[in-house]
C-alpha cells in the first residue's frame, strides 16, 4: 500500500492524489489518443460509441448518483440536444458553436422543467421523467415540419475549422472529437465534485433536512443538477444523433432513458468511472451477443435477446454488486494492496436502515 | 349515442388500467417498491392463460384453467419476492425501481420465445362479440370487463377492511416497524401482498386478451396503468380504479375530438399536470417528515 | 445581551399544541439548556429556530433579526448552526466532506468558477480545508477524516455531526441531546468540548439534554419544558429543585 504524506491542503484538492495515479491516468489517456492506429475502423466506430454513451451516463450520474434523483426520462434531453444542435447547424450557425449551444439550450430547459418537479421524490420523480421521455417521443411525431417526425432527419455534415469530420470517410477525427467532449465533461464533472456545489449535491442526496440546516438552498441544488446534468446529456445526445446520421423519434425512445439508467447501475453509481465501465457493457453486449448466437448455430436473430440478458445481467448487479463493476474493481484493489493481510469482512455489505420515503 | 360508445370503451380500457394499477398499489402501500413490471405480469397472465386455454396449445376448459392460473401467477410473485425483492430489503427506492424494469425486460424476452411475439387472441368466454342497439354498438366483452373490475375491486376493498389478513396488511403498510412490533409477521404478509399482485395481474391480463390480441409488448400499457395510480394518489385503492378510469376515458375522447396526436400524449399530459398541482394524487393528504 | 430571543411562541400539530406560548432568550456567551420530559416540545423549539416549523403565533428573533422572514437555508446565514437527535449526516460521503458542507455558507465562488477550477476556487478551497481542519484537530477526528460515515461508530457520529456544525463558525450553537448514546467517557469529551466551544471559540450554546449530570455541569441557565410550557427558569440547582418540574418528571415515570 502506498502511504500519501499530506503536506498541504492541496493535496485533498488537486485532481490526482499522487504521482502514480496520475501517471496511470496519463498513461490511459496517451492509450485513448494513440488508440486509431491500435484498432480498425470498425472497432474505432465502437470505441466512439462507447464515449458517447459514456457522455450522456455522466449527466444522468451527475442527477442519479450525485444528487440521487432517478430520472427514467433523460432520452427527452439526448433528444433535445440533438435537435437544437441539428436546427442551429440548419439555420447556418457552425458546428463548433452550434454544438454547445445545443447543450446549453437543453440545460435551460433541463433547468425549467426541474422546477415544478422539485417537490418530487423517489418514484414521483422517477414517474414525471418517464412521462416526459413518452411525451417527447410523441412531440417529435407531432412536430414534424421541424423534427421531420417519423421520417427523421438526416444529419449535416459537421466541419470543424474547415475540416470534414465523418464517420466512414474520417473516423478517427469522430473519435477524437467525441473524446475531446467526454474529456471536456468529465474535466468539468470532477471540478463540481471537489467544489462547494458537487458536496452540495452529495448533501441534498443524504439528508435534505441536514443540507437545509448547513445552508443548502434544496431547490436551487436540485435545479442546477437537472439543469447541468440535462447539458451534458444533450451533448451525448447531439453525438449519438450525428453519428447515427439519420435519427427519428424512435432514436430517443424512453426505452433509451432505462438502459441509461441501467448503464450507470452496472458502471457503479456516483462514480466517474462507473459511466466509462457502464458505457463499454452497454456498447458491446450486442457484439458478445451476436458472437455467442453465431457460435451456437443459430442464423437468425432472437428479438428482445439483447434487452433480456441486459436485464438478467441488473438483476445480478443489483442483487450481488450494487456497487456496480467500479465497486467490485475497488474492492479487488483493496484486496491487493492489502494482500495478505485483507479480511472478508471488510467489504461485507452496510445495511442501511429501510429510508422510508412515505410519511403517513 | 356516440358519447355513450366512446365512454364504454374508454371505461373498459380504463379498467383494465386500473387493475394494473391496482397491483402497483398493493405493492407500493404493503412494500414501498414500485413494481415497473405490473404491467409486464399482467402480459405474462394473458399469456399463462392463453397457453393452458387456446386448442393450438393445452386446450384446457376455461373455468378449469383459470385456478391453476390464479395459483401460478400467486406463486410468481410469492417467489419473485422470496427470492429477489426480499434481498433487497433496507436497500434504496432506485435499486428497486431499476430491479423490477430490468424484470419486465426479461419477462418479455422469456414471453417471446414461448408464445412468440406475433399478436395471439385467447379464446374467452367474455369474447362475447357485440350487442347492437339501433346505432349503438357495445362490445359484450367491455361491459363484462367493466362489471368483473367493479366487483374485484369491491372484494378487493371488503378484504382489506374485514378480514384479519388484510388488517394486517394495512397496518403493515402504515408503519413496517410498528406493525413488527405488533407481531404482524411483515415479511409473509410482503409475500402475499406479491402473490396477490400476481392474481390480480392475471385477471387484468385475462380481461385485456379478451378485448383484443396480445403480445409480449402489451406490458407496456403498464405506463398509462402508471399515470392512473399516480393521477388516483398511489396510496389507495378505489384511487387506483379511478385513475385508471379517467385515463380510458381520456383517450378515446382525445382522439375523437382533439386533433392527431392528442390522444396518446393525453395521459401523460395530464399525468404531469397532476403531479404538478396535486403531487400526491388527486385523493391523498400530505405529511412533512418529522426531525 | 440577548442574542436569541423567543416571544410567546406557540405552534400546533393539529390538535397537539407542540409548543405553547413560549418566550425565552438566550445571551451571548453563555450555554444555556432545555430539559424536560420526552415529548415536551425541545426539539421543536429548535425546528421553530431552524424554521423547519412556523408558529401559528409568537416571534423569534436572532440578534435583532427577524428569523421569521427566513427560509430554512437562510438561517444558517445568521451564524446559527444545528444538530439533530437522531443524528442527520450525509452517509454516502466522508468525514471530510460532510465537515466541508458545514462551511458552505462561507463560499464565495460561483458555479461557473467552480466548474472550471479557477484559482479563486483553489485559494477557497484552501480556506475552507484550514477551518475545517481545526475541528478535526480539535475534535480528535484525524484517524476518520477520510472514512465514509456509513461505517462509523454511532459516538463518531455525534461528533462529526457537532464538528459540522462548527465548521460553519456559528455565533449559536444548538445541539440536540449531543450525549444521548454516548459511553461515560465520550460524555465526559463532550463535557470538555462544550466548555471550550463557549470559552475559547466563543460560541453561544443552547442545547436540550436529559443527563442533568451533564448539564449541571456545563449549563449557565436551564429551562424546563412540559407539554410546550414553560414550568421552570434559572440556575440548574434552582429547576432541579422546582416542585413543578419534579412533578412533571414523575408524573411521566422518566427517572432523568
Ligand atoms: N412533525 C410532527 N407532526 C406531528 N407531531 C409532531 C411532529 N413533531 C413533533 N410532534 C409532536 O410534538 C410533541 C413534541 O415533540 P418533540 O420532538 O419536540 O419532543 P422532545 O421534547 O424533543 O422529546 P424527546 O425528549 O423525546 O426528544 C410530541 O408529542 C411529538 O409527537
Ligand atoms: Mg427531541
Amino acid at each position: 500500500m502506498r502511504i500519501q504524506f499530506k503536506t498541504s491542503y492541496d493535496h485533498d484538492i488537486r485532481l490526482f492524489k499522487d504521482g502514480w495515479q496520475a501517471f496511470l491516468y496519463i498513461a490511459l489517456l496517451a492509450l485513448m489518443v494513440v488508440l486509431p492506429w491500435l484498432i480498425d475502423d470498425f472497432f474505432l466506430g465502437e470505441a466512439t460509441n462507447v464515449l458517447i454513451w459514456a457522455t450522456c451516463g455522466l449527466g444522468l450520474m451527475l442527477l442519479t448518483g450525485q444528487t440521487g434523483q432517478v430520472s427514467l426520462g433523460h432520452s427527452a434531453f439526448m433528444a433535445m440536444g440533438c435537435y437544437a444542435c441539428v436546427l442551429l447547424m440548419e439555420a447556418g450557425v457552425p458546428f463548433i458553436l452550434a454544438f454547445p449551444l445545443g447543450g446549453v439550450i437543453t440545460g435551460l430547459v433541463g433547468a425549467l422543467i426541474a422546477i415544478p418537479a422539485l417537490k418530487l421524490h423517489g418514484v414521483y420523480l422517477a414517474i414525471a421523467t418517464l412521462a416526459l421521455a413518452i411525451l417527447t417521443d410523441d412531440l417529435i411525431v407531432m412536430l414534424e415540419p421541424w423534427t421531420g417526425g417519423v421520417a427523421g432527419k438526416f444529419a449535416p455534415a459537421i466541419e470543424v475549422f474547415g475540416l470534414e469530420i465523418n464517420r466512414w470517410s474520417s473516423p478517427a477525427a469522430w473519435y477524437y472529437m467525441a473524446l475531446i467532449v467526454v474529456l471536456v465533461v468529465t474535466l468539468f464533472y470532477r471540478n463540481l465534485l471537489r467544489a462547494p456545489m458537487g458536496r452540495a449535491f452529495a448533501a441534498v442526496r443524504d439528508s435534505e433536512i441536514s443540507a437545509q440546516a448547513m445552508g443548502v438552498n434544496i431547490a436551487r441544488t436540485k435545479t442546477i443538477a437537472f439543469g447541468i446534468s440535462a447539458g451534458i446529456t444533450g451533448l451525448g445526445g447531439a453525438l449519438m444523433g450525428l453519428f447515427a446520421e439519420v435519427f427519428n423519434n424512435e432514436t430517443f425512445t424512453f426505452i433509451i432513458s432505462i438502459q441509461l439508467l441501467m448503464m450507470i447501475v452496472v458502471g457503479g453509481l456516483g462514480f466517474i468511472h462507473g459511466a466509462f465501465l457502464g458505457a463499454i457493457v452497454i456498447a458491446f453486449l450486442p457484439q458478445v451477443l451476436s458472437i455467442a448466437t453465431d457460435s451456437l448455430g443459430s442464423t437468425v436473430a432472437i428479438p428482445g435477446l439483447e434487452t433480456g440478458v441486459f436485464g438478467l445481467i441488473m438483476i445480478l448487479f443489483i442483487l450481488f454488486e450494487p456497487m456496480g463493476l467500479y465497486g467490485r474493481w475497488l474492492k479487488i484493489r483493496t484486496f491487493l494492496e492489502l494482500f495478505p493481510f485483507a479480511r472478508k469482512d471488510m467489504f461485507r455489505r452496510q445495511k442501511s436502515y429501510l429510508k422510508t420515503e412515505r410519511l403517513r | 349515442m356516440e358519447v355513450l360508445q366512446l365512454l364504454i370503451s374508454g371505461m373498459a380500457n380504463g379498467c383494465v388500467y386500473g387493475l394494473v394499477a391496482l397491483g402497483f398499489v398493493l405493492i407500493y402501500k404493503a412494500t414501498e417498491a414500485v413494481n415497473f413490471a405490473q404491467g409486464d405480469f399482467m402480459m405474462l397472465g394473458a399469456f399463462v392463460t392463453l397457453g393452458l386455454v387456446n386448442p393450438e396449445f393445452m386446450g384446457l376448459n376455461f373455468w378449469v384453467a383459470l385456478p391453476i392460473v390464479f395459483v401460478i401467477m400467486g406463486v410468481f410473485g410469492y417467489l419473485l419476492d422470496l427470492v429477489v425483492l426480499r434481498a433487497l430489503f433496507g436497500q434504496n427506492q432506485v435499486a428497486v425501481i431499476i430491479l423490477t424494469i430490468a424484470l419486465g425486460f426479461i419477462l418479455r424476452f422469456v414471453a417471446g420465445l414461448i408464445w412468440g411475439h406475433e399478436p395471439l387472441s385467447l379464446h374467452s368466454p367474455l369474447a362475447l362479440g357485440d350487442l347492437r342497439m339501433g346505432t349503438l354498438v357495445l362490445g359484450m366483452a367491455d361491459v363484462a370487463i367493466i362489471i368483473v373490475t367493479f366487483l374485484l375491486t369491491l372484494f378487493l376493498w371488503q378484504f382489506f377492511q374485514r378480514t384479519k389478513v388484510g388488517l394486517a396488511m394495512q397496518a403493515a403498510s402504515q408503519n413496517q416497524m410498528a406493525a413488527y412490533y405488533m407481531g404482524i409477521p411483515v415479511k409473509r404478509v410482503q409475500g402475499f401482498v406479491w402473490a396477490l399482485a400476481g392474481i390480480v395481474a392475471a385477471i387484468a391480463g385475462i380481461l385485456y386478451a379478451s378485448k383484443g390480441a396480445i403480445d409480449p409488448n402489451a406490458g407496456f400499457i403498464g405506463i398509462k396503468a402508471f399515470a392512473a395510480a399516480v393521477i388516483g394518489g398511489f396510496g389507495s385503492l378505489p384511487g387506483a380504479l379511478m385513475g385508471g378510469l379517467i385515463v380510458g376515458i381520456i383517450e378515446p375522447f382525445a382522439a375523437r375530438y382533439l386533433p392527431a396526436g392528442w390522444s396518446q400524449i393525453a395521459p401523460y399530459a395530464l399525468l404531469i399536470g397532476v403531479l404538478l398541482f396535486r403531487p400526491h394524487g388527486l385523493f391523498a393528504q400530505v405529511r412533512v417528515k418529522k426531525v | 445581551m440577548s442574542l436569541l430571543t423567543l416571544d410567546n411562541v406557540t405552534l400546533r400539530f393539529g390538535g397537539l399544541t407542540a409548543v405553547n406560548r413560549l418566550s425565552m432568550t438566550v445571551d451571548e456567551g453563555e450555554v444555556f439548556a432545555l430539559v424536560g420530559p420526552n415529548g415536551a416540545g425541545k426539539s421543536t423549539v429548535f425546528n421553530l429556530i431552524s424554521r423547519f416549523y412556523t408558529p401559528v403565533e409568537g416571534r423569534i428573533t436572532f440578534d435583532g433579526t427577524d428569523l421569521l422572514r427566513l427560509a430554512p437555508d437562510e438561517v444558517p446565514s445568521l451564524g446559527i448552526a444545528r444538530t439533530f437527535q437522531n443524528i442527520e449526516l450525509f452517509d454516502q460521503a466522508t468525514v471530510l466532506d460532510n465537515l466541508l458542507v458545514g462551511r458552505h455558507r462561507h463560499r464565495r465562488t460561483t458555479l461557473v468558477e467552480q466548474m472550471l477550477h479557477l484559482p479563486s476556487v483553489r485559494r477557497e478551497e484552501r480556506a475552507h480545508r484550514e477551518a475545517v481542519e481545526e475541528v478535526i484537530d480539535f475534535l480528535d477526528l484525524q484517524p476518520y477524516r477520510n472514512k465514509r460515515i456509513a461505517g462509523l461508530p454511532y459516538g463518531v457520529r455525534k461528533v462529526v455531526e457537532m464538528g459540522r456544525a462548527l465548521a460553519s463558525k456559528p455565533r449559536l450553537l444548538l445541539l440536540d441531546e449531543p450525549a444521548s448514546g454516548l459511553s461515560v467517557e465520550e460524555t465526559q469529551n463532550m463535557r470538555w468540548w462544550i466548555d471550550d466551544i463557549r470559552r475559547q471559540m466563543g460560541i453561544t450554546v443552547l442545547m436540550v439534554e436529559h443527563d442533568m449530570g451533564l448539564v449541571s455541569k456545563v449549563c449557565d441557565r436551564v429551562l424546563a419544558l412540559a407539554d410546550g410550557a414553560k414550568l421552570a427558569e434559572g440556575t440548574p440547582q434552582e429547576v432541579q429543585n422546582h416542585p413543578a418540574v419534579i412533578e412533571a418528571y414523575l408524573g411521566t415515570g422518566d427517572a432523568a
